[in-house]
């Protein structure tokens, strides 16, 4: 386990010191891809190794859905950047020298949630989340204007708070292990507490779970403590609004997962449940009704991820072996479906030079691939028929339907909101008079077809490992 | 009750005089001195915390806590500060009575929520706990409450101060985390710089209200 583990770690973070030795950014690009596909074979080889937990590392069915799903987002990521930032620097907005900082800052960021997914020492997940938000919060900045800067400063001081408040959690959860099971390192060990969760102390255990969901919380964007999240992806380069939607929150959630399951092995503690439905659901409907007030194309799917995060919340509220199963189905399509259609966006973007709306009209016209790209995210992310997201989304919905009827009215009250927002939205930029410059692009559209094609064969059928993995995994979340 | 906890006690206390005295300091060379003494209030309460549980690896955390946060950064900051022509007054949003009411109600409030959280437990300074979330919750005050840059450093610190404050008071809580607190408190400080530097190159001030008028969705 640990040789795997170790190279999951250790290739990204071994490629970003040579990343900075590196002046071409041809070549670093290339060498960006090439770790994070070794990186990706090394997430794979989880698979074959013996499931255990270590003093400090753990791997479980859970956890490998996460890294694998990290690394191959995280490669795509890699080859959808290198077109990219070839198209920034040809255009001045980055230069070598910055885009050399880039790409060792985008692996070592891979390395740090790679190290988040994997630790079974609470404090060492809480460093690889901070270490990978420091590094998005530089990556936020680094084109420098005032908006970028303005971004970057907002999400650092809202992610500190979190990072604060979650260490404050951490703490009072060590606390509370530390009279079962003893001063040092077995307090501070994920699987001894959660083996040991009905010795803990109760009080302790509620207060520290307030402290982690406010603070992790933050960090998947939850309503009222998203305020950070729109910025920081309309912002920065659109690999980095890729990865924080498709990954960056993927890690926070998995991190708040844990405690959960923690908590709700103690039988006195507060039920962790309705707090998250109820979270959940406020982020849904909150970030549905926002859609309809964007003008800026990455700020309208960045209220999308704050929608689907909720949406994933409320699923793991919900609990139970079908709601768990379907909040991991609809994570891991939201992830790949979101970054593909970043992919797309950064394209657009490029095309149109610009990055609102209003300016992006008659794109079937003047873009026809770039389109049906767009169009096909934008259907595949409102859970349209027949790709993945209607499936999870429909599990979800009669899941709850089938234990409280009413319940249910508030996801789906908040998912045809969205919908109609959507397409509102995509008719927008797809018909009309084509206006403003228009460029073409060097796309490489394999990343897009990719996930596009996964998120496409996951709504029409799903292979019978990965159900019964996907079953293996909501069992250990129960 | 005995002596090991009262010097605990009393250290911690005087932390959140610190705090206190952070919130309402409104020339910006006072908030950096208040908060020197505050970070050498925690080394001394960090090293006393070794010696009364005997974990001698907490002096490596006292020791950071003093020469880094009690020495180093204050007089960087200090210096940059000079160099970039703002040791004027510092803008509050709240007035200070009313912003030391709210900080009062903070620490009465994580007073009674840690004291009735943890009656039962025995093992750990309650007291030392509940006067660190005051701390914490003091330092998220003073970054909400100011709207110069290095002021917001600084609140961001003291909450910093008041977390480590809680890791030591935790018995034998591991040394994996203090070193990762301070390792994080330096790339926190390597990312702020970098920002203070960047504001300054884009609108010639670290008055965050620059920043505020480019928020919001683009029209």
């Amino acid at each position: 386990m640990i040789a795997s583990v170790s190279l999951v770690i250790g290739i990204p973070f071994a490629a970003a010191l040579v990343m900075t030795l590196i002046p071409s950014y041809r070549l670093s690009a290339f060498g960006n891809v090439l770790a994070m596909g070794a990186t990706f074979a090394a997430g794979l080889s989880l698979l074959g190794v013996t499931q255990e937990a270590g003093t400090y590392f753990i791997i479980d069915d859970v956890n490998i859905l996460f890294v694998i799903l990290n690394t191959l987002v995280g490669f795509t990521t890699s080859v959808f950047s290198a077109s990219y930032i070839g198209h920034e620097i040809e255009t001045g907005r980055l230069t070598p020298l910055f885009v050399r900082f880039y790409h060792a800052m985008f692996l070592a960021m891979m390395g740090a949630m790679n190290l988040a997914l994997t630790a079974n020492n609470i404090g060492l997940l809480w460093v690889g989340l901070e270490l990978a938000t420091l590094i998005t919060v530089v990556m936020v900045g680094i084109y420098r204007t005032p908006a970028a800067i303005e971004a970057a400063w907002k999400y650092f001081i809202l992610g500190s708070v979190g990072i604060s408040l979650a260490f404050f959690g951490t703490i009072l959860i060590y606390l509370a292990g530390q009279a079962a099971l003893g001063e040092g390192m077995p307090a501070m060990t994920w699987s001894l507490l959660q083996a040991n969760a009905a010795k803990l102390d109760a009080s302790l255990l509620n207060l520290a779970f307030i402290f982690l969901l406010i603070g992790y919380g933050t960090k998947v964007g939850l309503a009222p403590l998203h305020a950070w999240l729109p910025d920081a992806h309309a912002e920065g380069p659109t690999p980095i609004s890729a990865v924080l939607s498709g990954l960056l929150l993927n890690v926070a959630l998995y991190a708040l997962l844990r405690f959960k399951m923690i908590v709700a092995a103690h039988p006195a503690a507060i039920d962790p449940g309705p707090v998250m439905i109820v979270m959940g659901l406020i982020s849904l409907i909150f970030a549905a009704f926002m859609l309809y007030q964007r003008r800026d194309i990455k700020r309208l799917f960045a209220y999308s991820s704050i929608e689907h995060m909720g949406l994933i919340v409320f699923a793991f509220g919900m609990g139970g072996m079908l709601a768990n199963f379907a909040g991991l189905l609809h994570m891991a399509i939201h992830s790949l479906t979101k970054s593909a259609i970043f992919f797309t966006v950064g394209h657009v973007a490029q095309a149109k030079e610009t990055q609102r709306i209003a300016d992006i009209r008659g794109l079937s016209v003047s873009h026809p691939a770039l389109a049906i790209g767009l169009a096909a995210g934008v259907f595949a992310i409102s859970g349209l028929p027949p790709f993945g997201a209607f499936m999870s989304e429909f599990l979800i919905v009669t899941t709850t339907f089938a234990r409280s009827p009413w319940l249910a009215l508030f996801p789906v009250f908040g998912l045809l909101i969205a919908f109609g927002a959507m397409l509102l939205r995509l008719q927008d930029m797809l018909f009309g008079e084509p206006v403003g410059p228009s460029h073409r692009v060097k796309a490489s559209s394999l990343p897009l077809v990719l996930h596009l094609g996964l998120v496409l064969i996951a709504g029409l059928y799903l292979p019978p490992h990965l159900a019964g993995w996907l079953e293996r995994a909501s069992e250990l979340l129960k | 009750m005995n002596y090991a906890y009262n010097v605990s006690h009393l250290l911690a206390g005087l932390m959140l005089v610190a705090s206190f005295a952070l919130l309402y300091q409104d020339r910006i060379f006072a908030v950096l001195n208040t908060f020197a003494a505050q970070a050498m209030l925690l080394a001394m309460s960090v090293g006393w915390e070794g010696w009364s549980q005997g974990r001698p690896n907490l002096y490596i955390t006292a020791a950071i806590a003093l020469i880094l946060k009690g020495i180093v950064i204050p007089v960087a900051l200090h210096r940059m500060i000079v160099r970039l022509g703002i040791h004027r007054d510092v803008e509050q949003v709240l007035n200070v009575g009313k912003t030391l009411l709210i900080g009062l109600a903070l620490t009465a409030l994580s007073l009674l929520l840690v004291l009735k959280v943890t009656a039962a437990a025995q093992n750990f300074t309650r007291e030392g706990l509940a006067l660190a979330l005051a701390i914490i919750l003091l330092g998220l005050l003073m970054m909400i409450t100011r709207r110069n840059a290095v002021t917001q450093i600084v609140g961001f610190m003291s909450l910093e101060n008041g977390l480590i404050l809680a890791a030591t008071g935790a018995r034998g809580m591991p040394l994996v985390v203090e070193v990762s607190v301070a390792f994080s408190v330096l790339i926190a400080l390597f990312v702020f710089a970098v920002f203070v530097f960047r504001i300054r190159e884009r609108f010639d001030s670290v008055d965050i209200d620059a920043l505020e008028q480019v928020r919001g969705d683009r029209k």
